[in-house]
């Protein structure tokens, strides 16, 4: 095919063929019109689909965006439902993909673009890499969702269920009572084996208000104590406790189960083939002159990504990290692995903690019969895509703040 | 040296202790200040009722953390078998399976009905020859070898058109209810149904096709009056067409099409005074967050003897027999105490 292409006489070998193809006749210019409006009415369209898509979302969702909604938990009455742990799941999400997910991804792009092979080995090594980051990019994101839900959440049952981690730090644990005139009484457990609580008269526990008492017990044909204080510290014999724990704010965990960190970890398999091909194509529009130069002074390899090469690639770093984040904001498919739908009504308080995000709760709500709740749903689009401008936004800021004439 | 660690272990424990409790009890009251967490997983029919009582149980004990995820009801048992939820949502009775994956574990549930579904076959507006269908004229239509491909198949009076079908996705409690019902033993659905997790595309489906027949979780055919009709559906014991409206499933008459949804709540997880007080909470107002949320209510005698269930702890399953298999039949014969069947 290709030879025949090749031999095909061209307007050039061919007397009098250039002569007709630039024949000066209204038929070129026309074409030329028509082929315009054309390009001209694609991007138009495809405008219009984005302004139709906005203007039905902001129609839907406006009169229900206010600041109960965006400060309330989710509730099954729509007009008190709220955003407001998605938002900050989402936020706490984001915060950890990121703490992860760029130095290693603009390290990884360093090493392939910056620090080049010599050795034949180690050369295809690294094109053994590179040609995984670049299929890694492909993988379809709920995919890196199973992966995440055996490596991070059960750890392939390395350190036992997930529902009971093998190995904690940051808990405290204590078995809660709650007597019959609804007082509480907790007892603190030293080590988590151990078998629940049983009253026992004369046993130590605290009072909610931190004060220290003995618990006096009560027979199951005794009368209970008038005398409120009394009271306060009493348990039938049968009464049975619930084991507790408070968490600290560095709570952590082995296996990490279905908590903020597992999520985090999972995202960044997401976008980190992403971040790396956005931070080689940066590194590789540097100007090899300018690499030259600064070895040339007798700097390292180093010094010269330090000084040089880093600095001047920075604003496209940033750009493509930041767009990945933006993918990362609305990824819910591996979310929906490792979080599931839930009701939660807090919004995370360790790296362990269960969590959602604004995609999932969005999904939530627009799974409802009633048409209140697509309408939350709107308003909780609304807020994703004002948070996703926010993120655009900076990058185009970055970008034009960091922009330095490279010649 | 072991004695001197193990003493600043314990002093640095009390010292949380007291940091952690003077905080809280600062907050609120006292039943505010009860504290920990539930979990609960399970089917996305019953999600809407355990939120609704979660959201009003997070009013009087806003300490207590509780978490409803929706991993269906089968996905929702494999959690709940391992010990890893304290509740269980689901749209259907326990399996034989999974009763025995539980016993495996040890692990002894109370089963509870908490609402009513009816499953609403639903119709276009403008479909006006459809009176009332049978069990049997549903098997025609859905089945892979059934023998209605138009609705002339059905009755010759009735539109040369071929029938468009729409059911839920095979994940979902409302799939397999149907299937159960209208698919016999050893059949299959036809390849040709629209599927759809989401129910709304299912209403906005039928709805623009008059030609069309789906079926979905009546609080949808509630929510959607306006666009869709129901069929009434013949009960095959009295041969009467019935409506899906709460009094028939309330009554029984809505037979087979309606099913009991449960919650199982682990025993173990009972000792724990916020799981205890939440059961109790949902329980008391189970009826009321059902309705709300478009279900039907259990008739007062079955919620008294749920209530009962739960106080004294009659643990096991009503729906499985001794060979696990399934008992058959409508809720108010099968929920007795007589037919529980312990995992202990």
């Amino acid at each position: 095919m290709s030879e025949q292409e090749i031999t095909k006489p061209s307007v050039f070998t061919v007397p009098g063929r250039l002569e007709k193809a630039l024949r000066p006749v209204a038929g070129r210019h026309r074409k030329e019109r028509i082929f315009r409006i054309i390009c001209i009415a694609v991007s138009l369209s495809s405008m219009l689909l984005l302004a139709i898509i906005l203007i039905s979302i902001f129609y839907q969702g406006f009169a229900t965006l206010n600041s109960t909604f965006l400060s309330n938990p989710p509730s099954p009455t729509p007009s008190e439902a709220g955003f407001y742990p998605a938002i900050f799941g989402s936020i706490w999400l984001l915060s950890l993909v990121a703490f992860f997910s760029l130095p290693l991804g603009v390290a990884t792009a360093i090493l392939l673009e910056e620090f080049k092979p010599r050795h034949k080995a180690s050369k295809l090594f690294n094109s053994f890499i590179q040609a995984n980051i670049t299929n890694l990019a492909g993988v379809p994101s709920v995919v890196y969702g199973i992966v995440g839900l055996t490596a991070f959440v059960s750890m392939f049952q390395l350190f036992g269920n997930e529902g009971a981690p093998t190995f904690e730090w940051g808990a405290q644990y204590m078995d809660q009572f709650y007597n019959e005139t609804d007082q509480i009484l907790l007892v603190p457990v030293p080590d988590v084996e151990d078998p629940p609580t049983e009253p026992v008269s004369g046993m130590i526990a605290y009072r909610i208000d931190g004060k220290k008492v003995q618990v006096n017990i009560v027979g199951e044909d005794d009368v209970w104590p008038e005398d409120e204080v009394l009271a306060a510290r009493s348990l039938r014999d049968y009464d049975m406790s619930g084991r507790i724990s408070e968490r600290t704010w560095y709570y952590v965990r082995l296996p990490f189960g279905r908590g903020v960190l597992a999520g985090a970890l999972t995202l960044m398999l997401v976008i980190l083939p992403v971040v790396i091909i956005a931070s080689q194509e940066s590194l590789r529009a540097v100007p090899n002159s300018l690499r030259d130069a600064a070895l040339g002074l007798g700097a390292t390899r180093w010094q010269v990504v330090q000084k040089v090469t880093l600095p001047a690639a920075l604003p496209g770093i940033m750009t493509g990290a930041i767009l990945a984040m933006s993918r990362a904001i609305g990824e819910a498919a591996p979310l929906l692995m490792i979080a599931g739908i839930v009701f939660i009504s807090n919004a995370p308080s360790n790296i362990m903690d269960d969590f959602t995000v604004m995609p999932l709760q969005i999904y939530n709500w627009a799974q409802r019969p009633q048409e209140e709740f697509h309408a939350i749903a709107a308003s909780g689009i609304i807020v994703l895509l004002f948070v996703l401008l926010c993120f655009n936004g900076v990058a185009v800021f970055i970008r034009q703040k960091l922009q330095k004439p490279l010649s | 040296m072991k004695y001197v660690t193990r003493t600043l272990w314990n002093l640095g424990m009390v010292l949380t202790l007291v940091a952690v409790l003077s905080y809280a009890g600062t907050a609120h009251g006292q039943a505010a200040a009860l504290r920990g967490k539930v979990v609960v997983d399970g089917s996305s029919t019953v999600y809407p009722i355990t939120e609704a009582a979660a959201a009003a149980f997070r009013d009087d004990y806003p300490n207590v953390n509780i978490t409803v995820a929706i991993s269906g009801t089968g996905g929702g048992f494999k959690r709940f078998s391992i010990g890893e939820t304290d509740i269980s949502d689901a749209s259907r009775p326990i399996k034989g399976k999974e009763f025995t994956a539980a016993k495996e574990n040890g692990i002894q549930f109370i089963e509870l009905p908490v609402a009513l579904d009816g499953l609403s076959v639903v119709i276009n507006k403008e479909n006006d020859w459809v009176d009332q269908l049978t069990v049997e004229q549903l098997m025609a239509i859905y089945l892979e070898d059934g023998t209605a491909r138009s609705w002339k198949d059905l009755n010759p009076a009735w539109p040369d058109k071929p029938i468009k079908t729409y059911s839920p996705g095979t994940d979902s409690g409302t799939f397999d209810y149907f299937k159960e019902v209208v698919v016999p033993e050893g059949k299959s659905f036809r390849s040709d149904m629209s599927a759809s997790e989401d129910d709304n595309v299912l209403v906005t489906g039928v709805a623009g096709d008059r030609y069309s027949i789906g079926y979905f979780g009546a609080s949808y055919y509630f929510e959607n009056k306006d666009k869709l009709k129901a069929v009434p559906i013949v009960n095959p014991d009295t041969g009467k067409a019935v409506m899906p409206e709460p009094e028939n499933v309330i009554d029984g008459s809505y037979a087979p099409l309606s099913r009991p949804l449960f919650i199982y709540v682990n025993v173990k997880s009972l000792r724990r005074p916020e799981v205890r007080k939440f059961i109790e909470f949902y329980m008391a107002g189970a009826g009321e967050f059902a309705t709300n949320v478009d279900y039907v209510a259990t008739p007062d005698d079955l919620s008294v003897l749920a209530q009962k269930f739960l106080k004294q702890k009659l643990s096991g399953s009503t729906y499985v027999t001794k060979d696990m298999g399934k008992r058959e039949g409508g809720l108010r014969d099968i929920y007795k105490q007589e037919n529980l069947l312990d995992t202990k």
